[in-house]
């Protein structure tokens, strides 16, 4: 069986991972784009946590009868396997946008280059 | 425009005391020669000195890799409506009296993509360490064998394109140790690929950007690219065999 104060600890770090992203949702630091496998953790853990009958009934399934909270770290680790994973196509897809903005700025700037210098700022017409 | 008109695309990386030779000798060799030289944000002279020796300059903002750098100037000679590119190295290793025989298949119409290959005949004068040598032919034999048809060189960097090539590589080209990559990608999209013998010059300065640990890198990367490469699917492209 899952000790109680696992279960107490589990509930609380769970919330506390919704809350944080929560906020930084709130602050504009996170977009719901890349916070939604966080919260989806911080739910998955939170009903492992706190509903301790399932969590047990899981590990008996997966055949960990000695101690069922290493399913509580099992399916932790796994989403942040996945939040990672899915960090490395972002970075993938940042670095070919960051090299194509690079190649259009370096074809821009020789037509600019072209037109000649910098002219005077159009007269304002007022 | 209804003469063939060519641009040559010069990657350079801190190549200042290369670079103001290659351009002079590039348009000696054919004054009708457009010379594109992409500064990958070099730290030194390199842009200045390859303006000042009559090159159109494309500077990169920041370091994009040598693949990165040759796409821009075959993106560039996709908006200028270039008929044929060539690209020789910025550091000098790629021999501009070398060109014409570059170019023949092109002019015939026979080939999309030629590669200035260091082993087409076997009496090539280039010995490279043995280390090396073996990654080049293992790299040519995979090549062969994943892209259908014999590639001897996938290594050399000294290529020229026709339009239907300029707009693959335009389009699509390797950012990294692109050269064994875009080989194969060229023969999976159909571009009919030849190679001339050619011989390659002793740099004329700095180094070799090859250590142990990115031999490996290169290794591993290369490989990996080249099981993706041919596992993907090509568009048709008009002009291309197939």
């Amino acid at each position: 069986m899952t000790p109680v104060r696992v279960s107490i600890v589990g509930v609380i770090a769970s919330l506390l991972l919704i809350l944080v992203v929560l906020e930084l949702i709130r602050g504009r630091r996170l977009k719901e784009r890349y916070a939604l496998l966080w919260l989806a953790t911080g739910l998955v853990l939170l009903v492992l946590s706190a509903w301790r009958d399932g969590l047990n009934t899981i590990a008996g399934w997966l055949g960990v009868t000695s101690y069922p909270p290493a399913v509580l770290f099992a399916v932790a680790t796994l989403f942040i396997l996945l939040v990672l994973l899915h960090y490395s196509t972002v970075i993938s897809k940042l670095t070919d946008e960051n090299v194509e903005l690079a190649q259009r700025v370096a074809l821009l700037e020789e037509r600019v280059g072209r037109l000649g210098p910098p002219s005077e700022p159009p007269a304002r017409a007022d | 425009m209804s003469f063939n008109r060519i641009v040559a695309v010069v990657p350079a990386y801190n190549e200042s005391a290369a670079i103001g030779g290659l351009v002079d000798e590039i348009r000696s060799f054919d004054p009708a020669l457009d010379v594109v030289v992409v500064d990958d944000a070099s730290t030194d002279e390199t842009a200045a000195i390859a303006a000042a020796h009559g090159a159109t300059v494309l500077r990169l903002p920041f370091n994009v890799g040598i693949g990165g750098a040759v796409q821009t100037g075959f993106r560039y000679a996709l908006e200028h409506e270039y008929e044929t590119a060539v690209r020789l190295d910025g550091d000098g290793q790629h021999d501009p009296r070398e060109l014409p025989k570059l170019l023949a298949p092109l002019e015939r119409g026979t080939a999309n993509f030629v590669i200035g290959s260091r082993f087409v005949d076997p009496g090539g004068s280039y010995r490279p360490p043995f280390a090396r040598r073996v990654g080049i032919r293992v790299f040519a034999r995979l090549v062969s064998l994943l892209g259908g048809q014999r590639v001897t060189d996938t290594t050399s960097g000294f290529m020229a394109l026709d339009r239907v090539g300029i707009a693959l590589f335009a389009e699509e080209f390797p950012h990294d140790y692109p050269e064994v990559e875009a080989t194969l990608v060229a023969l999976r999209s159909g571009l009919r690929l030849a190679q001339v013998q050619v011989e390659m010059r002793e740099r004329e300065t700095g180094s070799s950007s090859i250590t142990f640990v990115r031999s490996v890198y290169y290794l591993v990367k290369v490989t990996l690219a080249l099981l993706v490469a041919s596992l993907r699917r090509y568009p048709r492209l008009e002009g291309a065999r197939r």
